[in-house]
């Protein structure tokens, strides 16, 4: 198992190197695990994975009902949520089948509603269906006055951002992937049939290049030679309620798109805490995760009217992610067969649910379109992640698991340990945070935030 | 389901107020007085405040000793205080969930009383716009890590608000070897002692910034400053690497929560009435949880006062419940929070702006049940009501209301 976050890198060349480890790099690492006769790298410019906007989005498993018909989004949606949901319940990643309800406040936006449903239908989503304002209000007791009508989707689910692309991960280093941490990939050149990728901790050379940089995706297709999109950074603000305010809510409320913008969603996430978001911005600076007062008005504005009791609860957190729009209504997966590159750019909105189909995609272009031979497939060990909840019998096994840490959300020494010694280590107090939920609740580490450092640092000292 | 093991009175939470109620329990001869406690040590907030500020006038403590006294008269009083043992939720009226190294348990009372504190608010609970930067913490955390663990907080710190905490809040940046390059309030002045604030001004040289806000939290990985507006619309970034943002307490009051218990809406903690009973019989709050926060003083002598209330309950006394008491604007708080003839216990109130000596009017139903005139007030600091009144109070007449009048209102 090979994980590197500093030092030279190997000089070998691989015959794929995946750059940039969000959500997607992860599963296409995890997909080219599957054969053994490859070589793989996945290289990531920070110091860990899933930290671009894989970390920051509304966490949510789409079925694809309203995605554009025939569009490769709308299949590969389709099809990774199916693969998720099925991936999740053998890895034991978090996930919630909640449903969702697309509520109307509105006559314009009632009248859009038979034809969402319709458009469900040519997505073949065919669960949808239409609700009058009494059972709306029946389901859903805590929302605002005014609603008229709802179209239900059983399907939706909420899912676990940060296991999910750790999973993937951790599979993958598990069956033979190399990951290279603090390595951004400044300089592309090629030679013969090799890519030589220049990074910040020296060259790394490859046969077939993936290009799953999301935000940076046009930057280093251009390195390529490529000049088929642009990003433009979108920005998502959000905020999360405390787990107190679970039980207002118990669907994904989303919001009906009409001309006028696509509006804010309510949603519940794994962890029981409840999300309002997210804006949609359009920015040129790919570092602007920051909330804005503007921003943060407009949610509790639209919040107001959604679920007027969520204002009175304790905020947890407040956050902001960047979509990879781009000028195409599609996701860009493009194969370069000349240069024996794939590019995965543009997965804007919904690249958390596609990941697994995407990866297969990817495989496919690999194969069919640069002319890899991926040699035979195996099956994978399934990887088992992290099960939290404190439990009479783990405890017996062993009384760290007894020993909670963070208060607000129950975490134990020996989860801490357990995910400091885990085969992705992580570097951070936010990366321990992703992997464990210590210092994510409501007191944000004012109880638990120095002993929680005080256990990273023992670990990163040794 | 497991059975549940059976004490007299259980108490969640081992601060003073925990602590104290404890201590007096067990020496009026409750057999099985049992303090539940989270953390690894007893003692509450004062463990990690390492000043002075604690005790009593002619005999000031720091922090950890007022907390080891504590614990110590617990003990020697026969209660038992159980360290790293979480209260996780109710298993029934007056039985806990609960969960220690020594795995999940259930345990049953006769009368419960919740003593779980309060705690300031972080940066994101207040909607503070910005990046998510390392090197934002609050009073409470950066106390826990400077002097319970010894860590590294930065070199420059901005410390966001102006009232007691706050100073202590400083003291701290200053204790860690680093310094503080500014305090800010949105108020006109400080709301310490005129003293203290006087010694932060001159003698360390630490400007106060009043009239202003935190707009901002700048820098990507650290922060490298915070973007703030005077009232007047000015802006300025100030240049740091540690923002504490101070006081702005929460109750933490998830059990409180989870036990559905009626909850005042300005402390946002369970309705107490003059005995500190909730609206669950057998259930009692005291501290920083009906009350966020006053000093140790006033939790320990809540903790007292709810023994009392619990030594009738047990002894089968059952009063009928009070009637709301509550404020109006700008007094942003009371507790208690619900009033019966007999109550005896003072107030505390708190104001949400400056009130040049208002005179507080306590009516009923139209009817002035009593006037008192108090000295100026500020927000942030507290502002007492004695409670000889109550006995006017008409328990069938409605809800009794405390309102100001004031001749100057300032800011
Ligand atoms: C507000 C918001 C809400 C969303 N909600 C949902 C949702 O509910 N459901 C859903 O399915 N999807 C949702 N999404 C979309 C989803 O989050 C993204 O589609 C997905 O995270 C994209 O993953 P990625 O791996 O392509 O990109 P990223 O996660 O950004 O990963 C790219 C990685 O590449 C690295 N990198 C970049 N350049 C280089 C380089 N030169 N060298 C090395 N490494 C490099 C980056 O550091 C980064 O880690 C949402 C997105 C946002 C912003
Ligand atoms: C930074 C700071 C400085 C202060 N300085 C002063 C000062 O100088 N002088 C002064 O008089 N006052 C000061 N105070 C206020 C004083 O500390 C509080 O008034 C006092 O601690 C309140 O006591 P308490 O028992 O209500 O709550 P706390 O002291 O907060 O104790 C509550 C206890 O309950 C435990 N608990 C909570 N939930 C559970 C659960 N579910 N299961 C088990 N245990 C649980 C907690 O771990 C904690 O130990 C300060 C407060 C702070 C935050």
């Amino acid at each position: 198992m090979t994980v590197t976050a500093r030092g030279p890198l190997p000089a070998e060349p691989y015959d794929v190197v995946i750059v940039g480890a969000g959500v997607v790099g992860c599963a296409i690492a995890r997909a080219l695990a599957r054969r053994p006769r490859l070589r793989v790298a996945l290289v990531e410019a920070q110091d860990d994975i899933g930290q671009g906007t894989s970390k920051a989005n509304t966490a949510i498993l789409h079925t694809g009902f309203d995605a554009v018909p025939g569009s490769l989004e709308a299949r590969l949606v389709r099809e990774g949520a199916r693969l998720l949901t099925a991936y999740a319940a053998e890895s034991g990643i978090p996930l919630d089948p909640v449903g969702a309800l697309l509520v109307a406040w509105d006559e314009e936006q009632l009248a859009a509603l038979p034809r969402l449903a319709e458009k469900a239908e040519r997505n073949e989503y065919r669960d949808a269906s239409l609700l009058g304002p009494a059972e709306l209000h029946e389901r859903e007791p805590h929302l605002g006055p005014g609603a008229l009508g709802a179209l239900h989707v059983p399907g939706e689910s909420v899912i676990c951002p940060w296991t999910t692309p750790l999973a993937y991960a951790t599979q993958a280093v598990q069956h033979g992937v190399d990951l290279h941490l603090n390595s951004r990939v400044e300089q592309v050149s090629r030679r013969g049939d090799t890519h030589t990728l220049g990074t910040g901790r020296g060259t790394l050379r490859a046969r077939r290049l993936v290009n799953a940089a999301g935000l940076h995706a046009d930057t280093l297709d251009r390195r390529l030679g490529h000049h088929d999109f642009t990003v433009t950074p979108r920005r998502g603000q959000l905020i999360v309620f405390d787990t107190l305010a679970r039980d207002l809510v118990r669907h994904i409320l989303l919001p009906v798109p009409t001309a006028l913008g696509k509006g804010v969603l309510v949603a519940p996430t794994v962890y029981g805490n409840v999300l309002l978001g997210p804006t949609a911005e359009d920015l040129d600076d790919r570092r602007a995760t920051q909330s804005t007062a503007e921003g943060l008005t407009a949610l509790r504005a639209q919040g107001a009217r959604i679920l007027p009791a969520l204002l009175d609860e304790e905020v947890t957190a407040v956050y902001a992610g960047l979509r990879a729009a781009t000028e195409h209504e599609d996701y860009r997966i493009t194969a370069h067969p000349r240069d024996g590159s794939v590019t995965v750019g543009g997965i804007r909105s919904t690249g958390l649910t596609a990941s697994l189909a995407i990866a297969a995609h990817v495989t496919g272009l690999l194969a069919d379109e640069t002319g890899l031979d991926l040699g035979p497939a195996r099956a994978l060990e399934p990887v088992r992640m992290r099960d939290p909840r404190p439990s009479a019998d783990r405890i017996a096994a062993d009384p760290e698991y007894g020993t909670l840490v963070c208060h607000c959300e129950h975490v134990s020494r020996g989860d801490l340990r357990d995910a400091l010694a885990g085969p992705i280590p992580p570097r951070t107090l936010d990366g321990l945070r992703r992997r464990t939920r210590a210092r994510a609740g409501r007191c944000q580490g004012t109880y638990c935030g120095p002993a929680v450092r005080a256990l990273l640092e023992e670990t990163t000292r040794a | 389901m497991t059975t549940a093991r059976e004490v007299d009175v259980l108490i969640v939470g081992a601060g003073p107020a925990g602590l104290a109620a404890a201590a007096r329990l067990a020496a009026a001869g409750v057999g099985r007085v049992e303090v539940l406690e989270r953390e690894a040590a007893a003692g509450g907030v004062p463990r990690h405040c390492a000043h002075g500020g604690y005790g009593t006038f002619l005999h000031p403590l720091t922090g950890p000793a007022y907390a080891r006294l504590l614990v110590t008269a617990a003990g020697q009083a026969g209660a038992t205080v159980r360290t790293g043992v979480t209260a996780l939720d109710w298993a029934g009226p007056l039985s806990l969930h609960t969960l220690s190294p020594d795995g999940p348990e259930t345990v049953a009372a006769r009368a419960v009383v919740l003593a779980t504190g309060a705690r300031e608010r972080p940066r994101a609970a207040r909607l503070v716009p910005g990046t998510r930067p390392a090197g934002v913490h609050t009073t409470g955390e950066l106390q826990r890590a400077v002097h319970l663990h010894g860590q590294h907080i930065g070199t420059r710190a901005v410390v966001v608000g102006a009232e007691d905490v706050s100073y202590t809040a400083a003291d701290t940046v200053r204790a860690a070897g680093a310094t503080v390059v500014a305090m800010l309030t949105e108020h006109t002045r400080a709301q310490t002692a005129p003293a203290r604030a006087a010694d932060h001004r001159l003698r360390h040289g630490v400007p106060l910034l009043t009239g202003t806000t935190v707009t901002e939290l700048l820098g990507h990985g650290r922060l490298s400053g915070v973007r703030v507006r005077h009232r007047d619309g000015r802006t300025a970034v100030l240049p740091c690497d540690t923002v504490v943002f101070t006081g702005d307490f929460v109750p933490d009051h998830e059990l409180a929560r989870r036990a559905r218990l009626l909850l005042d809406p300005g402390t946002r903690g369970p309705a107490v009435d003059g005995a500190l009973r909730t609206s669950r019989p057998g259930v009692f709050a005291a501290g920083s949880l009906a009350h966020p926060a006053e000093s140790a003083a006033t939790a320990t002598r809540d903790g007292v006062h709810a023994a009392g209330a619990v030594l009738a309950h047990l002894g089968g006394a059952r009063l009928p419940p009070g009637v709301p008491l509550a404020v109006a604007a700008p007094l942003r708080w009371i507790a208690p929070n619900r009033v019966t003839p007999s109550d005896r216990l003072p107030y505390v109130l708190r104001t949400a702006t400056e009130l040049a000596r208002p005179v507080l009017y306590v009516t009923q139903n139209g009817r002035v049940l009593h006037r008192e005139r108090l000295r100026t007030a500020l927000p942030n600091r507290t502002l007492r009501l004695p409670a000889g009144w109550t006995h006017r109070v008409d328990p069938g007449a409605g809800p009794v209301s405390v309102s100001v009048s004031v001749s100057v209102t300032v800011s």
